[in-house]
C-alpha cells in the first residue's frame, strides 16, 4: 500500500482495478493546511490521461505488474500470439498494444511482455533486433554521394533507409528504440 | 580559485556556484534591510532553539526528529514564550524543518521570517507588513513594482484584502461551511481560490474560520 507522499513520477498504481504510472506530480501546501499532491496519471492500457488531486492520508493499490519472457508465435486478424518460455502458455495482444513493435516481430523473437494481474497489456523489444531485407532496389553507381541512403523493406513490411551497399536476402540489425538501421548482420 | 586543471564534474559546481553570485548578494541586502527595519522600529531580534522538545500542535505539519527532540517547523512556540514573559516587540530570521514538503513552491528546509508585536491586533500587523515589504524593495532599488514568475506585482498602493467567506463567495461554487464539512477547505482555496489572488498587488486573505485556528486567540 502507498500513501499520497509515496507519489512520485514514474509510480505505478492501481485506481478501479485499471493500472496507471504518475507521469507528472506536484505538491502545494497552502500554510498550516492540508498537503495536496496534484497527479497526471496515465492509464497504461488505453494511454488516456486523467489529473486527480490526492490528500496527505490517501492510499493506492500498488498496480500489480510483472514482467514474462515470451516468444512471438504468429498474428492472425490484429492478434499478436506468444507463448511464456517457461510454461508454454500463450497470450493474445491486439494490434494497438503491440503499436510500432510490429516492425520488428519476426517468428521466435524473445520479448519481454508486460502483464496486468493475468492480462497482457504491453511489450519490451530488445534493444537490436536482426532482420532480413526482402526488398532493395540496386543502387545505380555514380549517384553516389557519401552519407546517401535508400530505402529498402524488411521480412516484417518495415521500411527504412539504409547505406547503398545494403542487399536485397541480406540481414540488418535495427535499433528498436530508434527505428533506425545499425549495421550488416555478416552470414 | 580558479577552475583550472580541475575534473569537469568540479567545474561543473565551479560553475554552478558562482552563477548564483547576484541572487546570494541580493538575497544578504535583502536580509539586511529587513534587519534595519525592524531595528528602526524598536524590535529585538531574537534566536530561539532550533531543536525542542517537543513540536508544535498542527494537524499537517509534521517535524523532524533529531536527537531526541524535533526540529523546530517554525521559531512560533518560543518566540511566544518571550512574548508572554513581556517581550513586547520581537523579530526573528531562521532555518525551519518541515518533514517531506517537498515541490516547486517548498523545500523542507527553509529560511522564516517570523515578528511578534503586542498591543496592535492582525489588521495593524497587516498595515506593517505592507510598509515592510515597500521598505525593503526600495532599499533594493526596486521600486513599488516587482516582477515575480514573469507579472509585475505592484506593492506600492494599498494592498487587497479578502476575508475566506468574500473568497468563498466570490471564487467558488461551495458554500464555505461545506467545504469545511467535507474537508475541502484546503483543496478548493488552493485550486479555485488561489489562481485569482495576489495577481497585480498582493492579497491579505484574512479571517480564517475558528476551526483552523491554532495558538490564536478567536475575534471578538
Amino acid at each position: 500500500m502507498y500513501t499520497a507522499s509515496d507519489l512520485r513520477k514514474g509510480l505505478k498504481i492501481q485506481i478501479d482495478r485499471e493500472p496507471y504510472v504518475v507521469t507528472d506530480f506536484q505538491f502545494v501546501k497552502p500554510g498550516k493546511g492540508q498537503a495536496l499532491y496534484r497527479c497526471k496519471l496515465k492509464n497504461m492500457i488505453t494511454g488516456v490521461i486523467i489529473d486527480p488531486t490526492y490528500r496527505s492520508g490517501d492510499t493506492f493499490e500498488p498496480a500489480d505488474l510483472s514482467e514474462r519472457r515470451m516468444q512471438y508465435l504468429y498474428n492472425q486478424d490484429n492478434e499478436y500470439c506468444f507463448m511464456d518460455v517457461e510454461n508454454y502458455e500463450q497470450s493474445i495482444l491486439s494490434k494497438e498494444q503491440v503499436g510500432d513493435a510490429k516492425n520488428y516481430l519476426t517468428d521466435n523473437l524473445e520479448v519481454d511482455i508486460l502483464f496486468f494481474g493475468e492480462r497482457p497489456i504491453g511489450i519490451t523489444l530488445p534493444n537490436f533486433v536482426d532482420l532480413m531485407v526482402t526488398r532493395a532496389d540496386p543502387w545505380a553507381k555514380g549517384d553516389s554521394v557519401a552519407g546517401d541512403t535508400k530505402p529498402v523493406t524488411l521480412e516484417t513490411g518495415y521500411v527504412l533507409r539504409v547505406p547503398p551497399f545494403v542487399e536485397e536476402g541480406g540481414k540488418i540489425t535495427v535499433d528498436t528504440r530508434t527505428g533506425e538501421y545499425v549495421t550488416r548482420v555478416k552470414q | 580559485m580558479s577552475p583550472g586543471s580541475s575534473s569537469d564534474s568540479f567545474r561543473g559546481e565551479w560553475t554552478r556556484q558562482t552563477s548564483k553570485e547576484q541572487n546570494l548578494r541580493l538575497r544578504a541586502q535583502m536580509v539586511s534591510s529587513i534587519r534595519d527595519f525592524f531595528a528602526d522600529q524598536h524590535y529585538l531580534e531574537v534566536e530561539t532553539p532550533h531543536l525542542i522538545p517537543a513540536p508544535a500542535p498542527e494537524m499537517h505539519i509534521e517535524a523532524i526528529p533529531a536527537a531526541g527532540r524535533y526540529l523546530h517547523t517554525s521559531p512560533e512556540l518560543c518566540m511566544k514564550r518571550l512574548l508572554a514573559a513581556g517581550f513586547s516587540k520581537i523579530f526573528q530570521i531562521t532555518h525551519c524543518f518541515r518533514r517531506g514538503e517537498r515541490g516547486g513552491l517548498h523545500l523542507p528546509e527553509f529560511t522564516l521570517l517570523e515578528w511578534y508585536r503586542t498591543g496592535i491586533d492582525y489588521q495593524g500587523l497587516m498595515a506593517e507588513c505592507e510598509v515592510l515589504f515597500r521598505y525593503v524593495a526600495q532599499r533594493l532599488g526596486r521600486g513599488g513594482i516587482i516582477l515575480y514568475k514573469g507579472r509585475e506585482i505592484d506593492l506600492g498602493g494599498p494592498w487587497d484584502r479578502l476575508t475566506v467567506e468574500q473568497a468563498f463567495h466570490r471564487y467558488t461554487s461551495l458554500p464555505l461551511d461545506r467545504a469545511l464539512e467535507e474537508q475541502y477547505f484546503d483543496q478548493v482555496l488552493v485550486e479555485e481560490i488561489e489562481p485569482h489572488l495576489g495577481n497585480k498587488r498582493p492579497t491579505f486573505l484574512y479571517d480564517y474560520p475558528a476551526t483552523l485556528a491554532a495558538l490564536a486567540k478567536l475575534k471578538p
